[in-house]
């Protein structure tokens, strides 16, 4: 589904770019104009999406005195590595255990979130009628948010609060309709007649899906690993409410180790945006397309 | 479907999925709509009718939740949706830089909204902020983004459509480059202008991306917690309080069946206004 998508992007470019204008005055023109146009667009983007990073990224190289005046002056004195370094031993490297925990969760939720959702999905596409009536039932969790207390009267009882079993069903859970909605859409495109050919040479089920339908899906299996890890890597909501405790210390809440009552640290503060900032940075610039198609899987279609 | 087919399909594959979903999502949510109306303490209850809702309905702290989620959610699509529109319609066109720019934009929305909160707190702090400094170089007096009562909501309304407009973005890049460009060609050839080609090609036919950019962003600003945490954590006053962070604040005060009530009421909220308009987009789809 989504390389399709893909393609026709990629077709509409070129048929765009390749239709001839009347003539040359009127080409002349419509090009000034769109250089003008262009300048204008790259500086906005410059303004409104750059400034913020370079912001960050300047004031995590200041010092203490010289970061808490926010602004956007060139540094006087360069504290790259020792603003990272004391944000990596601070407390112990709480920091550096954030980063293990959070690949942790991150990892584990993945691994679950693909086993179980595409074999629920595959079930699920070639019985239609189950997928007509659970529809709501999987919807609903791409809509309302999960209950707080609730929740963790859940996984008190179950032994599970607090710990990382707790929080990586949960993410699994709370995962679940998304991915669960992709692969059933991707299943549908994998013809029916190679599961007969599989059943005449005495395949079984297991077999049948764990060697030839998963190798399949590897499409919507790399779109869930990559939206699927930066949304859990992000999230701080659930791990603020499910995963409490100091030693429980994930990513997202690291940076409230440099805010409080006596003031921020914004030197700091920076340093550790930039830091947790990287995984999404390596994750984009790699797997760029796949995000995008990811993301506006359903768009066009509705 | 005869048995031997039926039989490549077990349900025994569900149950994975149904036991992890059913027992961490399905089941304490439905909970929670018996536990709003009860007085709760997680290891002893009391039965307590609505007063839960209706302690929700009177008091003023709680009750202008309703009001600043209803707010957030119609500001942060409203922007989406246009800048969204805006952008994309740009971008579709022959421009060089394309690329760059669709990254430039897209990126915010892979980075921690925890991090853009606290980034976007300090560029709007009021007197030494980089968004007041450069609005003095121009000569204008830049408000106290976070600190008034009055705009504190929009500033962080405001934050958010910077963080999510690349996804609406990308969203109608990709219904407008579904349009086939035979309908543009007709409309030059019929000497149609680019107001034109736009009202009635681009904007009509990009309608299934108008409609999962709308609920999208619609849904997420319903259950926006973590962006006016990290910004304001609801104040000054509760002036930036959403129903999220209104329940998260009843649930650390320890008042359990009243947060698990306000849970209710965000299920209802989202439900009640995604709902009908999930239905009436869908409705006036345009054929094809």
């Amino acid at each position: 589904m989504s390389s399709k998508q893909g393609d026709v992007m990629d077709q509409a470019y070129q048929k765009d770019s390749s239709m001839p204008l009347d003539t040359m005055a009127e080409k002349k023109k419509v090009r000034k104009g769109l250089f003008a146009l262009e300048s204008i667009a790259v500086l906005f983007a410059i303004i409104f999406f750059g400034i913020p990073f370079y912001f960050v990224i300047i004031n995590s190289m200041k010092d203490s005195a010289a970061a808490a005046e926010l602004s956007l002056a060139w540094p006087e004195t360069f504290q790259f590595l020792a603003n990272y370094k004391e944000v990596l031993m601070l407390n112990d490297g709480i920091v550096i255990r954030a980063f293990i925990n959070s690949s942790i969760i991150t990892v584990s939720s993945i691994t679950v979130i693909i086993l179980i959702c595409s074999m629920a999905g595959f079930i699920l596409s070639r019985r239609q009628g189950m997928a007509k009536r659970l529809n709501y039932v999987i919807l609903v969790g791409l809509m309302i948010p999960p209950t707080i207390v609730p929740t963790i009267w859940v996984l008190q009882n179950l032994g599970l609060f607090k710990t990382f079993p707790g929080i990586i069903s949960l993410e699994s859970a709370l995962h679940f309709s998304f991915a669960c909605l992709l692969y059933t859409a991707f299943v549908a495109t994998i013809p029916r007649e190679l599961d007969e050919a599989a059943l005449m040479d005495g395949c079984g089920p297991i077999n049948l899906f764990f060697k030839i339908i998963f190798p399949l899906l590897k499409p919507v299996t790399s779109t869930v690993i990559v939206l699927s890890s930066i949304q859990i890597y992000n999230d701080f909501e659930n791990m603020l409410y499910f995963f409490p405790g100091a030693e429980n210390a994930t990513v997202q809440l690291t940076l409230y180790n440099f805010t409080g009552i006596y003031g921020t640290s914004y030197h700091l503060l920076f340093a550790d945006v930039i830091l947790i900032s990287i995984p999404p940075l390596v994750l984009f610039i790699f797997f760029n397309k796949k995000i995008v198609d990811g993301m506006t899987a359903g768009a066009v279609k509705g | 479907m005869n048995s031997s087919t039926r039989n490549m399909y077990p349900l025994a594959f569900l149950i994975p999925a149904a036991l992890v979903y059913c027992t961490f999502f399905l089941f304490p949510t439905s909970m929670a709509f018996f536990y709003s109306m009860t007085w709760w303490t997680l290891d002893d209850w009391e039965f307590i009718w609505f007063e839960n809702f209706i302690q929700f309905f009177q008091e003023p702290s709680l009750r202008i939740g309703f009001r600043n989620t209803l707010i957030y959610a119609f500001t942060t699509m409203g922007g989406k949706v246009v800048l969204g529109l805006i952008l994309a319609v740009f971008l579709c066109s022959k421009i060089r830089n394309k690329d760059f720019l669709r990254s430039i934009v897209f990126f915010p929305a892979l980075l921690s909204t925890i991090a853009v909160g606290f980034t976007f707190s300090a560029m709007m702090h009021p007197t030494n902020g980089v968004i007041n400094k450069t609005l003095a170089l121009v000569g204008i007096d830049g408000p106290n983004w976070l600190g008034d009562a009055k705009i504190a909501l929009l500033s962080v309304a405001m934050t958010d459509i910077w963080k999510g407009v690349g996804i609406a973005t990308v969203i109608f890049i990709a219904g407008i480059m579904a349009i086939p460009t035979h309908y543009y060609e007709a409309l030059k050839i019929d000497g149609g202008n680019a107001i034109q080609s736009f009202f009635h090609i681009t904007l009509p036919l990009s309608r299934p991306a108008l409609n999962t950019v709308v609920i999208l962003a619609l849904i997420g600003g319903l259950r926006t917690f973590d962006l006016v945490w990290a910004m304001t954590g609801g104040g000054p006053g509760f002036s930036t309080d959403l129903l999220a962070s209104i329940v998260y604040k009843q649930y650390a005060s320890g008042f359990f069946g009243l947060a698990t009530a306000g849970n209710v009421l965000l299920f209802l909220f989202v439900g009640l206004i995604a709902f009908p308009i999930f239905k009436l987009l869908n409705r006036k789809e345009v054929d094809l």
